[in-house]
């Protein structure tokens, strides 16, 4: 996509993910999200001195099944490097992290781009590294009359991998397609939880505008996304600020810039003149990290199915529409309840149109996640089980699914309690008929007044009166079949 | 490799230290003596040869991802300057 009068947008990402361990990367500390301030931060965490770190072997498991997924290159012999800065919440004064010899090396994600087609973005590597701690700003903490940052180091330590990808995103759909085919493929692999509220994924955004075909533009960073639509609106507003610059004729500074996604505004924080030399060296604490081979081909051997491969397994085990299966495949835990639903109810198609349709729409407009949904699968597979035994209609199933969302039990329960039931029984939906038939000679005559190709339009009216004459409960269709025999029989 | 007074303000800048007037031209001149030694290191070849990062021949040992660390926080927090709801607290900074 280019911009307004021909410019190109130039993205790259730089992607943290927090890695599911139970402990940190480098300390027996617990990684677990909301315990009380600092008591998940042990000596190794604090920097105490005289301790020493020790590798988690979960994290670079992990980093491997990440590596696998993009079809990677693993390397077997890792090395950690201090990244040095100061920051009061990096008690160490550097952080440990890889620049040299990364963990996974070149690889590849196909996205698919909302014109249908698909796009290959290049990962240039991706490598593990530890999360810093908290800072609070928010507090009116003061000593001595000067006010304080509150320090939380429960997040110190934490395993990230930091995927890095080449600038091949050409806009900001583009860009939010990877990151949300990054946000499956990690959730697939079960190696990180997704939850970005919770900061499990995190997104730094470069951006760039140039001419076609001319050198790529200076770039700027936008940091610390933790949203797709953060994201999205983020890099609209940097475009459009680069695009006026340049249109003024002005130039853009390399800087690095902070989003905020309240006040829907971005600042910078800082310029290239102004950044960080990190002097980078070896850890001379952790000795380098050898998986061998064998080590790597186990795992690819068990890893799980990945998001493109159960979209296709979709397509061709239950008839789904490549969109449909793009929809339902894409996220680990929207296709565990979709395969849930179909196979209890039998009919993969109508599970299908449920969950993308009336299940998707609550979720959405509440912003839930399909993981805590107040309908569970076995609920909506109960559900459309009485649409297909005919015992209530789909207007009716509809108010069932309200009453499950609004958490009033069992599918069956509700139908019996509010009297839903599909009325199925012929010799009483027979007597309806007769009863509206016999109430309307008027339009009984009007029927059979009508020239046949056009006496289906006519039944209307005999429908309403059946449906009000029975509240509601008689089956349609077969209401229908008696109808027309009925007044069939008349001509 | 000669150290100006522009580079040794930047450098102090960077290691957030502070050097008074009287200290920049010893600063520099000592930071100058250790480039001099990086400048004798760098005219060594050493395109073939592998980085040692330590003199060990040996690789990491991993340790399985088990939670062994209780909440030791009062301990730590005992010799924190300022403390508050749990946090530790240090001057206001904001980026």
């Amino acid at each position: 996509m280019t911009a307004a009068n021909d410019w190109e947008v130039v993205i790259g990402l730089e992607v943290h993910v927090q890695l599911a361990t139970r402990s940190k990367i480098f300390s027996g500390a617990s990684t677990a999200f909301g315990a009380a301030p600092n008591s998940q931060a042990c000596a190794i965490d604090l920097a105490m001195p005289g301790t020493l770190p020790v590798a988690n072997e979960q994290a670079f498991r992990f980093a491997v099944m990440f590596g696998l997924a993009i079809d990677a290159e693993i390397a077997e012999t890792s090395v950690f490097e201090r990244k040095n800065y100061f920051y009061p919440d990096l008690p160490k004064g550097y952080q440990t992290t890889q620049l040299e010899k990364p963990i996974v090396g070149p690889g590849h994600v196909d996205i698919q781009l909302p014109d249908g087609g698909h796009k290959r973005v290049r990962i240039h590597h991706a490598h593990l590294e530890e999360d810093a701690g908290k800072s609070l700003h928010e507090g009116d903490w003061q000593v001595n009359g000067r006010p304080m940052t509150g320090i939380d180091l429960n997040r110190a330590g934490t395993p990230l991998i930091e995927i890095v990808s080449e600038p091949d995103m050409r806009s900001a759909d583009e860009a939010v397609a990877f990151a949300r085919k990054l946000h499956s493929i990690v959730t697939s692999l079960g190696i990180c939880d997704g939850d970005m509220s919770q900061g499990s994924m995190r997104f730094d955004v470069n951006i760039s505008v140039h001419r076609p075909d001319t050198p790529f533009g200076t770039r700027t960073e936008t940091k610390n996304l933790n949203s797709f639509k953060f994201m999205e609106d983020a890099i609209a507003l940097e475009v459009e600020r680069q695009i006026d610059i340049l249109e003024d004729g002005g130039r853009i500074i390399q800087e690095t810039r902070l989003y905020n996604g309240e006040t829907r505004r971005a600042r910078s924080m800082r310029t290239k003149e102004e950044a960080n030399d990190y002097r980078y060296f070896p850890c001379p604490d952790l000795l380098p990290v050898v998986i061998d081979s064998q080590t790597i081909e186990a795992i690819r051997d068990s890893l799980p199915e990945l998001p493109d491969a159960r979209e296709q397994r979709f397509v061709e085990q239950y008839g789904l529409s490549e969109y449909d299966a793009g929809i339902l495949g894409d996220e680990a835990d929207m296709a565990r309840f979709f395969e849930e639903v179909a196979k209890l109810c039998g009919d993969p198609k109508l599970a299908a149109n449920w969950i993308m349709g009336e299940l998707a729409a609550r979720l959405n407009s509440t912003d839930t996640a399909i993981g805590q949904s107040p309908v569970n699968a076995g609920q909506l597979a109960g559900l459309i089980a009485r649409i297909m035994d005919h015992s209530i209609s789909n207007n009716m199933a509809k108010q069932v699914f309200d009453a499950m969302w609004k958490g009033e039990g069992e599918p069956d329960d509700i139908i019996e309690k509010r009297g839903l039931k599909q009325v199925s029984d012929a010799g009483a939906l027979e007597k309806i008929v007769d009863e509206v038939i016999a109430k309307n000679p008027a339009m009984v005559q009007d029927y059979l007044g009508t020239d046949e190709s056009k006496r289906k339009k006519k039944l209307g009216g005999f429908m309403g009166q059946i449906m009000k004459a029975s509240k509601g409960q008689a089956n349609p269709q077969q209401v229908n079949e008696i109808l027309v025999r009925k007044l069939n029989d008349l001509l | 490799m000669t150290i100006e007074r522009a580079d040794i303000e930047k450098l102090a800048e960077l290691a957030r230290v502070q050097i008074s007037e009287d200290n920049i031209a010893a600063t520099s001149r000592s930071l100058g003596n250790v480039l001099a030694l990086v400048d004798q290191l760098q005219a060594v070849d050493t395109r073939d040869i592998a980085p040692m990062s330590h003199p060990l021949d040996t690789t990491q040992r991993l340790r399985a991802d088990e939670v062994t660390e209780p909440d030791h926080r009062l301990a730590f927090q005992k010799i924190a300057p300022a403390i508050e709801d749990g946090l530790y607290l240090v001057p206001r900074v904001i980026d």
